[in-house]
């Protein structure tokens, strides 16, 4: 009851903070810009001299709805760290919390209830982002993508892993110092990953053992390798690496992993919140 | 050597036994309630009873630990040790915070709401049904005069406005114990006398009333027993009707007076001191007033004035808690 209250609370003040509007025009503009971009392209390339046949065509469509979710992931990370990197720091510094705690409720109702409404905000906008480009590229070329709900699965798990992350900072840290530790996670996942693909390109081990150390430390960016790995065609896979595909897949532990990090980070911001002078 | 111990232990097991039980009458009970902060230490030993039913002031300077007591009390803050019940559960229990309010010393609210969003919120957070949500909110808006601004964002509310809705949003719930930290600090004297009466009022229901502040007149009106406290100790707690009808010095104005009038007034005060048309005695109530004057005028004096000028809760706060300004 109370959970359902904050969360109302949340998803109210992302309202009256014009936040929701800005990611939905944005979102929609970028949708439009895909769009635009991926109906000409297909088109030149249907009716290209070279004349490609369907299977590689749709390797290049495959190739450019990657590229499309790419950003999509990297859009849906970024909101999720900023809608939420200031909302316990920021409510504990000005004092607005105090009203809240100091009613009969439990503390962990309102850590509980400020995840669930930026959830449901970040699951509104995966659906919105991703759906908008799945569907934007069935609608133009008839191509889908193998394993899409999977693979936005894993998107929305590396959303909510973030969400975690940086309620649980926000418990303890300012919202400057939780916001250098996020970004800088998110830093740590994005070169360890890249080095991870670069390694398994070379066949050097040393290099994915660095990359993996790095996904253990926080494993977005092995969520999204996984969601890709999940979504596209082989052929792209053989193109080596690129920043929207994966060269080398991450385990399905990695991927429990990745879960487990995240229901872990909530309980961490309920744990070290409950534990706070207010 | 070991029983002797033993002993001491079972005495006090018995007497924290009595000292809680004791609850029954009591709305706040604390016992050696101490708070840290690093090495700085903000209530050093806060020993404390409360009854139902009483207007408490809670009296210090700034720094004293007044906000931080109130907070340990209210769950916000954990105690560093000791312990305490608040309506007879133990500190920190969440289900007793459904009985209490709590208006902060510095209401800092969600801005974003409006007054009447505001106080629908923390009505929800009190787990109240919206029926009578729609009833309570339009009477506290009016109680706190506030009622035109109704739809107003708290954005564009004043400093006073600000404590008047935080005060409304204190007692949505009817609480039986309200804590106000320094419900003044930003009010016109309107609104002060608003919150007097409002503290009047809620007293006069029964209701439990926790008062901090240094506003010194304030306390004196509203409250029935005040503890003073600097450094986080509890210096006195003293009932404010004790205060009233202790000692009063009394200062005569008046023409034609001579020795032996003045010896005369010995009757009623050990301390007489004259001093042209001017005089002071120490009585010991404001009883006899009305005899000296009559005594006075019968003797031919004539009597321009007689101001009773009693000790004043300042006075009281300067004694106990002392000048030094270091805090
Ligand atoms: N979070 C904190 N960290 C460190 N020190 C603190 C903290 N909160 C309070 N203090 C210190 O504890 C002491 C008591 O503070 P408190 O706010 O309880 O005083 P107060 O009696 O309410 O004062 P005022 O009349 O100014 O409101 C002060 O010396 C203050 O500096
Ligand atoms: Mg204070």
């Amino acid at each position: 009851m109370t959970t359902l209250v904050i969360a109302r609370l949340t998803f109210r003040e992302a309202g009256r903070r014009k936040i929701l509007l800005a990611a939905l025009v944005l979102g929609l503009i970028y949708l439009a810009i895909y769009g635009v971009g991926f109906y000409y392209v297909d088109q030149e390339t249907t009716r290209s001299q070279f004349g490609p046949g369907l299977l590689e065509l749709n390797q290049i469509r495959n190739f450019l709805f990657m590229a499309g979710l790419y950003v999509v992931n990297f859009l849906t990370a970024m909101m999720a760290v900023l809608t939420s990197v200031d909302t316990l720091s920021g409510e504990i510094a000005s004092g607005t919390i105090q009203t809240l705690v100091s009613k009969p409720v439990q503390r962990w109702e309102i850590v509980f209830g400020k995840w669930l409404g930026f959830a449901g905000m970040l699951t509104l906008y995966l659906l919105l982002m991703a759906g908008g480009t799945v569907g934007l590229v069935y609608i133009i070329s008839g191509y889908l993508a193998p394993n899409v709900l999977r693979g936005l699965g894993l998107l929305w798990v590396n959303a909510v892993l973030l969400l975690g992350v940086s309620l649980a900072g926000g418990a303890i840290l300012s919202t400057l110092a939780n916001g250098v530790l996020v970004f800088g996670l998110f830093g740590i996942a994005f070169i360890g990953g890249w080095i991870e693909q670069i390694g398994s390109f070379i066949q050097n081990q040393t290099a994915v053992n660095v990359g993996i150390i790095s996904s253990l430390i926080i494993p977005s960016e092995a969520l999204w390798k996984r969601a890709a790995f999940e979504m596209q065609s082989p052929l792209v896979a053989a193109l080596g690496f690129s920043p929207f595909t994966a060269a080398s897949m991450p385990s399905l532990l990695m991927v429990l992993y990745g879960m487990v990090y995240a229901l872990l980070a909530l309980l961490l911001a309920i744990g070290l919140f409950n534990r706070r002078d207010l | 050597m070991a029983r002797i111990t033993f002993h001491a232990f079972l005495c006090l097991q018995l007497i924290d036994y009595y000292y809680l039980s004791m609850s029954e009458s009591a709305a706040i009970i604390t016992q050696g309630l101490k708070k840290e902060f690093g090495d700085k230490v903000a209530v050093a030993d806060l020993t404390l009873k409360v009854d139902k039913g009483e207007v408490f002031g809670f009296l210090g300077p700034n720094g004293a630990g007044k906000t931080t007591a109130v907070k340990m009390l209210l769950g916000l803050i954990y105690p560093t040790s000791g312990k305490g019940e608040v309506l007879g559960s133990p500190l920190g229990d969440h289900r007793a915070r459904n009985r209490v309010g709590f208006m902060p010393e510095h209401f800092r609210f969600h801005d974003w709401l409006t007054a009447v969003e505001f106080l629908n919120l923390h009505g929800n957070l009190y787990h109240m049904p919206g029926e009578r949500l729609d009833e309570r909110i339009p009477e506290l808006l009016e109680l706190v005069g506030l009622q035109a601004h109704a739809e107003k964002k708290l954005r564009a509310f004043s400093k006073g406005m600000l404590q008047r809705i935080g005060l409304a949003q204190a007692l949505l719930n009817d609480p039986e114990l309200v804590f106000l930290d320094e419900p003044t600090s930003g009010l016109d004297p309107v609104g002060r006398r608003l919150v007097r009466d409002i503290i009047r009022e809620l007293s006069n229901g029964g209701t439990t009333v926790f008062l901090n502040s240094h506003l010194l007149s304030e306390v004196e009106i509203t409250c029935d027993r005040v503890a003073f406290i600097r450094q986080g100790e509890v210096l006195t707690t003293s009932s404010l009707k004790s205060l009233v009808e202790g000692e009063l010095t009394v200062e005569v104005r008046a023409r034609n007076l001579n020795q032996d009038i003045v010896s005369g007034l010995e009757r009623w005060s050990q301390n007489v001191r004259a001093d042209g048309d001017h005089l002071s005695l120490t009585l010991s109530g404001e009883a006899v007033i009305p005899e000296i004057n009559q005594y006075l005028v019968e003797n031919g004096v004539d009597v321009y004035a007689i101001r009773p000028k009693q000790l004043s809760l300042e006075d009281l706060f300067i004694q106990v808690v002392g000048t030094e300004g270091g805090l």
